[in-house]
Parts: structure tokens; sequence; C-alpha cells
């Protein structure tokens, strides 16, 4: 017990000392929960539309007029021929196309049906997918609307209504930071704690300090306890900053859920998660190596783990190691319990699961940490 | 000219020995292609639902088949009172709800107007937002089968033509995101950390003694990064073609060429870290923990842009693989020339002479 403190008082004194480590570790990741979730906003808005209109109607008038008024839609530009528009968009000026050809209002008055062309830039397949449907959901009502119209003059009433109410439940404005914000913090503390527990000892093998400390009776489990508890430590602080100073006070997310539940999931998910740092450490010999490996599983913790994307959308194989990375089931709980106020029983196969990665990735680690090589 | 040469030699011996670096500097691209290009997308699939059915009529019961056979919709299965909304929500297992009031049928045919409730669970705003449209529109469907009128006059087609990506196939965006992301990142990374690794282990005072010009003995070291990132280039486009099918419409040339300069820009940002930091620990945090994300978020192929603050987007400005990105859009997507992009090559030109010309300024050749 007492050379665990010794160790303790080690590497605190080793980390404090660091004056070029130290704004990195507690400073960038709070900037950075300041400034990303401001930036990741799937809600699109503004999407910029270039209408050629061949009719100059009042059909056609009334249909740009809709679209433009539905706050979804800026009209960049009016040009006369499909040309001069697909020019703008190939110079990213335009994301949609709408030509309505000469005949519109005559052909829906006299043939019934008109045609109207789309053509859409999918590159950008978020904002193609969402602002096609919401053009197409514009043009609808439109047609519904003219169509009632019609209805309502031949007398052809009585027909059966249903009206469907929507509300959303948990984040009734959809705020798109409410969802982010525990994400993002979650990939923040995750990246902090693996880099810095999984460099922090390959540089003691790369300085050849640790031989230093492999000849004295310290025990295996010493050494990676006087390693772990520091960056644990560390982690809770980061978490905690991020959670209160920044989710509370700059984005106004106060946590429905328990707070102890979350931090008790969070100290188990800390020493899952160090474990992992740990086991690299044992893999690499220089720090180069270390970061090189832990970049390659932390860039796929970010892309899988439904930071980003839900995984119940993606194919099988791939839900199946999503649901091998530690972060999926912490960005889970911590969105469970922050947004929804889950309890413990929403979310004890969670705590099963993340206490199974601590064991095991741990346990790998000290099988695998050699004091002699 | 010899001695740069055998400088190069000896980074690539580095480079080459370091087995498992090597394995995760390959590795990275084809794994992110893979990851992109099968497994990431922005669809809603396989979304679970419950319905809460107070009616259980004929209306009732052919709307819940409707949702049933659905693809989007994952039927959980029936509950019955409101209250077990909230805690099938909490559950994370249902993202929608879905409420019959009684009488639903009865109501329909005869007082001609009836509610349907849906709860999405906001939480997730994206995936809410897109339920709800799906919903809403098998609920229209159904409407427009009861009304039976499907001969409506003044009806209005709409023809939907997807340029560029007609299938609207995910990889399309993101490869030549990704392109921009592990060039730049792993240029970064692995130049600033090899400079500083000397100059950790004494060894940088070695090589600055030398009679050789101390800043190419720093040039020689982003050498080998530069020829390994090209072959990375190369795996990703034949992944993507052969793989995911991508086209390469305009001039693989020009798209190689501007490639080339982006990892020299990349390349000097990493010169640049590196001249500004003492240790490998502080070198990798700013370049992993400091780029990262910024590069994944600011490049524009995750996140539109334009949604964001206008601070962000002018903050966008400075992050070259943003510029780098919309340039892989114009040539391999839409098949335009240097005509249309010589704009964006004009700032990343500026911004690796910039960068360069601060790491010269910033380069010591003395160590204290």
């Amino acid at each position: 017990m007492r050379s665990l403190l010794f160790l303790l008082r080690k590497e605190f004194k080793q980390i404090f000392r660091n004056k070029a480590l130290l704004p990195l570790i507690f400073v960038a990741p709070i900037m950075q929960l300041l400034i990303l979730p401001l930036a990741a906003d799937f809600e699109v808005k503004n999407i910029n539309i270039s209408v050629v209109d061949h009719d100059h109607s009042s059909y056609s008038q009334q249909l740009i007029s809709k679209l433009t008024a539905s706050g979804y839609f800026k009209l960049t530009d009016y040009g006369s021929s499909y040309k001069e528009g697909l020019i703008q968009i190939e110079q990213d000026k335009a994301d949609l196309l709408l030509e309505i050809p000469g005949n519109f209002e005559r052909n829906l008055i006299k043939e019934e049906r008109a045609q109207i062309f789309l053509a859409v830039n999918a590159i950008n397949g978020v904002k193609a997918g969402l602002g096609s449907s919401y053009l197409n959901r514009i043009i609808k009502d439109y047609n519904s609307e003219i169509q009632m119209k019609w209805i309502n003059q031949h007398g052809e009433s009585g027909n059966s209504l249903i009206d469907i109410t929507s509300s959303n439940w948990f984040n009734p404005y959809l705020i798109y930071n409410k969802f982010m914000v525990p994400g993002i913090l979650v990939a923040l503390v995750t990246m902090v704690c693996s880099y810095m527990c999984a460099l922090n000892i390959v540089k003691e093998k790369e300085m050849g300090t640790i031989e230093q400390i492999n000849v004295t009776p310290i025990k295996k489990y010493q050494f990676i306890l006087g390693k772990l508890i520091p960056f644990w430590i560390i982690g809770i602080f980061v978490f905690s900053v991020g959670l209160f100073i920044v989710g509370r006070l700059i984005y106004g997310i106060i946590p429905v859920g328990n707070i102890l539940l979350l931090y008790a999931y969070l100290s188990i998910y800390l020493v899952a998660i160090l474990g992992l740092g740990l086991l690299i450490s044992t893999f690499a010999e220089t720090q180069q190596q270390a970061m090189s490996i832990a970049f390659f599983f932390i860039m796929i913790f970010m892309l899988m783990s439904g930071l980003f994307t839900s995984i119940e959308s993606m194919p099988q194989w791939a839900y199946v190691i999503a649901k091998c990375i530690p972060v999926t089931y912490f960005i889970e709980v911590v969105r469970m319990i922050v947004l929804k106020g889950s309890s413990f029983a929403d979310i004890q196969e969670h705590f099963i699961i993340m206490i199974g990665f601590a064991i095991l990735l741990n346990a790998l680690a000290i099988f695998n940490y050699r004091k002699t090589s | 000219m010899k001695q740069f040469l055998s400088f190069v030699k000896k980074e690539f011996y580095h480079v080459f020995r370091d087995k498992k670096t090597l394995l995760m500097l390959f590795g990275l691209p084809i794994v992110q292609i893979t990851l992109f290009g099968f497994a990431m997308t922005n669809e809603v699939k396989n979304a679970k639902i419950v319905i809460c059915d107070y009616a259980k009529d004929q209306a009732s019961q052919e709307i819940t088949r409707k949702f049933e056979a659905n693809k989007n919709f994952k039927l959980q299965r029936s509950i019955l009172s409101y209250h077990q909304i909230e805690r099938e929500f909490q559950k994370e297992n249902v993202k929608l709800a879905i409420v019959f009031p009684a009488n639903f049928n009865e109501d329909l045919m005869h007082l001609k107007k009836v509610q349907i409730q849906i709860i999405a669970d906001g939480s997730d705003p994206n995936t809410a937002n897109t339920l709800q449209n799906y919903a809403n529109s098998i609920i229209m469907d159904y409407q427009m089968e009861l009304m039976n009128i499907q001969k409506l006059p003044y009806s209005i087609n709409t023809e939907i033509r997807m340029l560029y990506n007609p299938e609207l196939k995910g990889a399309t965006t993101f490869v030549p995101g990704i392109m921009a992301l592990v060039l730049m990142l792993i240029c970064v990374l692995m130049t600033a950390v090899s400079i500083v690794r000397e100059k950790e282990m004494g060894t940088m005072e070695i090589l600055l003694v030398s009679p050789f010009n101390p800043f190419l003995v720093i040039v020689s070291k982003a050498i080998p990064y530069f020829l390994l990132s090209l072959v990375n280039l190369a795996v990703i486009l034949i992944m993507a073609v052969t793989l995911l099918g991508m086209p390469i419409h305009g001039s693989l040339l020009l798209l190689v060429a501007e490639s080339a300069l982006l990892i020299i820009c990349a390349l000097s940002v990493g010169l640049l870290i590196s001249n500004i930091t003492k240790s490998q620990q502080a070198a990798m945090l700013i370049s992993m923990m400091g780029m990262m994300l910024p590069i994944l978020l600011f490049t524009g192929f995750m996140f539109p842009l334009e949604n964001m603050p206008k601070a962000l987007q002018l903050f966008s400005n400075i992050v070259p693989s943003k510029w780098y990105y919309i340039i892989v859009k114009s040539i391999m997507l839409k098949g335009l020339g240097f005509a249309a992009v010589w704009k964006e090559t004009l700032i990343l030109v500026g911004m690796t002479v910039f960068l360069l010309f601060l790491s010269l300024k910033k380069f010591k050749t003395r160590l204290e």
C-alpha cells in the first residue's frame, strides 16, 4: 500500500511538472467541447435552390413562393435555362435545381397533370436526401392544397381525414446540441485517457526508466495501479468539467437522470478504457508505435460507436463490430441518463457488459506486461 | 545531393524497421474505406417502434400491418397503455411510438375525422425527424387508399434526378472526405513525431553537428512520409474504384497532383508542430487531440459547413483539408478540369508556402 502511494506521488509529480502537456490534457478537451457541438449540426437549413421557370404563370409563382416561405430553402438563382442552373450546381452555388416546364399551368388545368423537374446535387448525401424530401413534401402539400380546393368546388366532400399529431419527447424542440454534447464529451474523455495512459508507460519504456522500476520490489499490480489511478482521476475531472461547466452553463443541458448512476458507470468505463491503453502500451516499444496503434483504434471507435450515425442502421456485420466497442455503450448510457432519465434497471445490461470489458482488457494487459524482456 | 540521398535512406530504414507503425499506416485507410463505404449510413433503418393501440379494430390493424411491412421500421410489440411508452423509450429500445385512440375505425368511418398520435424519441433529433416523416407518409398513403381517388385532377408529378450520385450512395460523400482525412492526419502526425523523437532521444544534436544543411535534415525526414502517403492515396483510389464502384470522371493526373499538394501542406504543418514542441507526447497530443476532430468536422464531409455559425465557417477556411475536399469532389465526381479548381489550388499553395516559411523561421539549429 505504501509503495503504491509513493508511485502515485511520482506519477502526479510527473504529470503536473510537464507544463506543455497540462493545457493539452485539461484545456484542449474543454475548448473542443465548446466548439465542436456547434459544428456538428445535422439540421439542414439554408439549402440553396436555383429555379428555372419557363412558365411564369400564377401557379408556378405560387409554388416558388411556397418554397421560399418554408424557411428551408434559399433562392439563390432565378435563371432562364437548365444549362445555366447546372452551372450553378457545378460551382456549388446551388444544391437543388427546380425546372418548371413552359406549359405547366396549361397542362395542369387542361390535361389534369403536369410535370416538374428536379435535379439534385447528390454528392453531399445528407443535404441531397433531406433537401429533396423537404422539397417533395412542399410540392405535395401545394398539390393537395389545390386539389382540396377543387374537391370543395365540386362538392365531393365527405372524405375521411386522419389527423396526425406528432410530438418529440425528451427534447421537444429537437435541439441537436443536446444529442451531440454528451457524445462528444465521451469521445474526448476516451481520447485523453487512452492516449495518455498508453503513451505514459511507453515513454518509460523508451526512456529506459521502466528498468529502474522493474528492479525494485514493486509488484506488477502495484505498478499498473500506479499508472491507472492518476488517469482515472483526470478522466473523472475532465468529464465533470465538461458535464457541469460546459454542458450545463453553456449548452444548458441539465441531466434528467441520476448523477450518481452516471458516475458509477463512468468509473467502470474509465477502468475499461485505461485497460485498453495499458494493453496498447504492452504491445508497443516506442511512443510512435503506441500512438499509431491507439490512433487506429480510436479512429474506428469514433466512427463506429454511434457518435455520428445510428448503429441500428448499419449492416449486420458492422452492427456486431459496433457492439464490441466499449465506447458505444458509454455513449448510449450517457445519452440515456442525461437526456431520458433512465434508471439502473434500464441499463443493467450495459453495466454487466462494461464490467466485462474492464476485467477482460485489464486482465489481458496484466498478462501481457512483463517485468523482464 | 549524395548526402541528401543517404539521409533519405536513413529515414526509410527508420520507417521500414518499425513494422507495427507501418501496418497501422497502411491498415488505417483500408479499414476506413471499408467502414465508410459499407457500414456508415445516414439512412435510418430498422428503427424499433411500438404501437399503442386502444382501438384494435380494422383500420388500426391495417395501418399497423403497413408499418410492419416497411423496412425502415422494426415493430417491437404492441403495448397497451400510454404510460408504458416512456419506459420503453428509456430502455433505448424504441425510437417511435404510435398511438391509436379508442374507436379509431368507427370515428374514421362515421365522424370522418380521427387522430393518430406519433411520439418520437427526440433525444436523437435527426432520427426523430426522419422517422416522423416516414410514419407520416405511411399514414397518408393509407388515407389515400381509403379515399380511393387516385385520379384526382391537378396532380403535379415531380421527376427527380440525382446528379453525380444517382443511387445516393454514402461512399460518394465519404471517400473524398476520407482521402482528405487520412492524408492530412498521417502526414502531420508522422513528420511531427519522427522529428521530435530525434530531439527527445538526443540524436538530433548529432544530426545538427554534421556538415549537412540543417533544414535539409528535416526535409529528408518528410520524404519517406510523402512517398508513403502517395502509396496510401493509390490504395484508397484503387479500393474506391474497384470495391465501391466510385467513378473518377476527371483527370487522374490532376487528382494525384492536387493530392501531392495536400500532402506537402500537411507535412509542413507537421514540421511546424515539431518545431514548437519538445516532447513526443506533446507533439502527438497536438496532432491527434487538436486535429482529429476538427479535421473530421471542418472538412465538411460529415456535417454541412453551411449550417455552422458564421465564426466557425470562417474558421473552416484555415483547414487545408476543406479546400482539398472541394477539389477532389470537383475532379472525381463532377469531372471538372483545372479551370474549376484553380482558386482552391491557389489557396492550398498559399497555405503551404506560409507554413513552410513559418517553420523555417521557427527552426532552431541549436538546442538549448
